[in-house]
């Protein structure tokens, strides 16, 4: 932090002159790819739609309100799908990602050269598809409904799931197994009582986190067809029915903050 | 000595048997109750084996050169949105941020902050970008929209949280030097949280990527709509290809941020 002195008085000021014309060349390259990128946008927009868009946002408001309350009743049905796929989701791909994490883990895989990078590998490409494209990937295959939304949650949680597990199990205490092994069990008994205490806590608060993630995105696997509240989303836009739309999007909030609420009871209760 | 063995027996998990059983009793009726309220169509999954079996087969080889100017296209466009959206939602982010912070902001300023966070948080990409595709038209505009105010709710919530964790002696000390409220937070608050910020920076543009991939899907340019072209054209070899370009895109931007990150701390 230079002192700069001028003719007859001395100044602060945070950086020196190098530092200056560094911190002002990021800025202007910053400026620059972000204007390139921009402009490269806009080329691609009908400008005259966004000028629009806040007359159109009002007329939406307005269609959607009044909400069509009695409609509710209908989307019972939906969201009881909606909470199934992801819970079963949930469960299908924790269970799913505890082999996985113990052949990724640096200390338990049976093989550093081959099966170690096979089970990354499947941990980050569950984690790199979205499980919107898992689900359309899905629907083609098993068809419509509730059974490709679970599936699809459930791939896309081995991933998440796989990868923090295999973290919490590299980093257990070694010396607990050591003093498992000294008693002279074998492999499958050391697992039990040396290894799966330790990874409990991690073990249940990853999966009730990835589940609160799961009740979000179970909302949306519908917009495919892979069943749940987002197919009647879907058809609702589709039908242009504004005021059923609101009372879709309140259910979705709602559930969104039960499930947010019920976590946060469970973790308490438990750790 | 006695004869008689002393056997260990593990305790278990729970240790109220009622409880236990009871969990177990409760856990088993739900699953048998969404066994029954599931209609699973065997015959639809039957007919689907083939197709499973064709889409699986097109990995090998994908086809990248069919379709290759679109592909292109469709993630130099993800990239440009990712790029923008980022920058503009972090923007957008940092008022809220300060807003947030319960040792900075007055009560109203603070709920207000919190309400725009929870909304943010709680509607999907997917759902956001159907309303402004709706709003603004199709194409990448819709999306870059999109992607940046749901940085905001993500950003602005971890930031606030390193905001309220800072150093008060710190921040005290340029307060007691006569600054303005504007000096306090550039010298007192923003060093402090830099690190975070970069980070989380970071963090975001990885995420903002992987979802320009989904919005694409419902009309918000990139290449979601490539892949969502190649799915209804039914050529599983494109998608294939695409579906690789994503993987290994998102695993190169996951691996430079997570360097990044490293060095920066």
């Amino acid at each position: 932090m230079p002192i700069i002195k001028q003719k007859d008085y001395k100044t602060w000021k945070k950086f020196d002159r190098k530092r200056d014309l560094q911190n002002w060349l990021c800025w202007f390259l910053g400026t620059l790819i972000f204007s390139f990128c921009f402009g490269l946008i806009s080329s691609k927009t009908i400008w005259f739609y966004v000028f629009d868009s806040h007359n159109e946002a009002l007329d939406l408001l307005g269609r959607m309100f009044p909400p069509e309350t009695n409609y509710f009743l209908t989307l019972i049905k939906p969201i009881w799908d909606t909470l199934n796929i992801a819970t079963i989701g949930t469960t299908i791909g924790t269970l799913i990602a505890i082999p996985l994490a113990f052949l990724s883990a640096n200390n338990t895989t049976p093989s550093k050269k081959f099966l170690r990078p096979l089970a990354l590998f499947c941990i980050v490409s569950s984690r790199s598809i979205n499980s919107v494209i898992w689900a359309l990937l899905l629907v083609a295959v098993v068809g419509p409904g509730v059974l490709a939304g679970i599936i699809a949650i459930g791939l896309r949680s081995i991933g998440f799931c796989g990868k923090l597990l295999y973290e919490a199990i590299e980093e257990i205490d070694e010396n607990q197994i050591e003093a498992i092994e000294a008693t002279g069990a074998n492999k499958a008994q050391i697992m039990t009582f040396g290894i799966v205490p330790q990874i409990l806590p991690a073990f249940t608060s990853i999966s009730i986190y990835r589940w609160d993630i799961n009740i979000r995105e179970a909302t949306v696997v519908g917009l495919v067809g892979a069943g749940g509240i987002g197919i009647e989303l879907d058809a609702q836009i589709g039908d242009l029915a504004w005021a059923k739309v609101s009372v879709i999007l309140l259910a979705i909030v709602v559930a969104v903050v039960f499930s947010e609420w019920i976590t946060a009871k469970i973790r308490r209760f438990i750790l | 000595m006695n004869d008689k063995k002393v056997i260990w027996k593990r305790k278990p998990l729970i240790k109220n048997r009622l409880l236990r059983i009871g969990l177990i009793l409760l856990i088993s009726t739900y699953l048998l109750s969404v066994f029954l309220t599931t209609e699973i169509d065997w015959q639809r999954i039957l007919e689907g084996i083939p197709r499973g079996k064709n889409f699986i087969f097109a990995f090998f080889p994908p086809d990248f050169i069919t379709r290759s100017d679109e592909i292109l296209a469709g993630i130099f466009e993800s990239l440009w949105m990712t790029i923008v959206a980022t920058i503009v939602g972090i923007l957008i982010s940092i008022p809220v941020s300060l807003g947030a912070a319960k040792n900075i902001a007055p009560k109203f300023v603070y709920f207000l902050s919190r309400g725009v966070i929870t909304l943010s948080r709680s509607f999907q990409e997917v759902i956001l970008a159907i309303f402004f595709v709706k709003l603004m038209g199709f194409g990448p505009f819709a999306g870059m929209v999109t992607l940046s105010l749901s940085t905001i709710g993500f950003f602005a919530k971890l930031l606030s949280e390193d905001i309220e964790d800072i150093n008060k002696s710190q921040a005290e000390a340029i307060k007691s030097t006569g600054s303005s409220w504007f000096q306090w937070v550039n010298y007192g608050v923003q060093p402090q949280v830099m690190p975070r910020f970069i980070g989380l920076s970071l963090y975001r543009l990885d995420i903002n990527f992987r979802e320009s991939a989904v919005i694409g899907i419902v009309g918000g340019g990139g290449i979601g709509s490539t892949l969502n072209t190649a799915f209804d054209r039914y050529e599983f070899e494109t998608a294939a290809a695409v579906l690789i370009v994503i993987i290994s895109i998102v695993m190169i931007v996951e691996y430079t941020s997570s360097h990044l990150r490293k060095l920066i701390k």
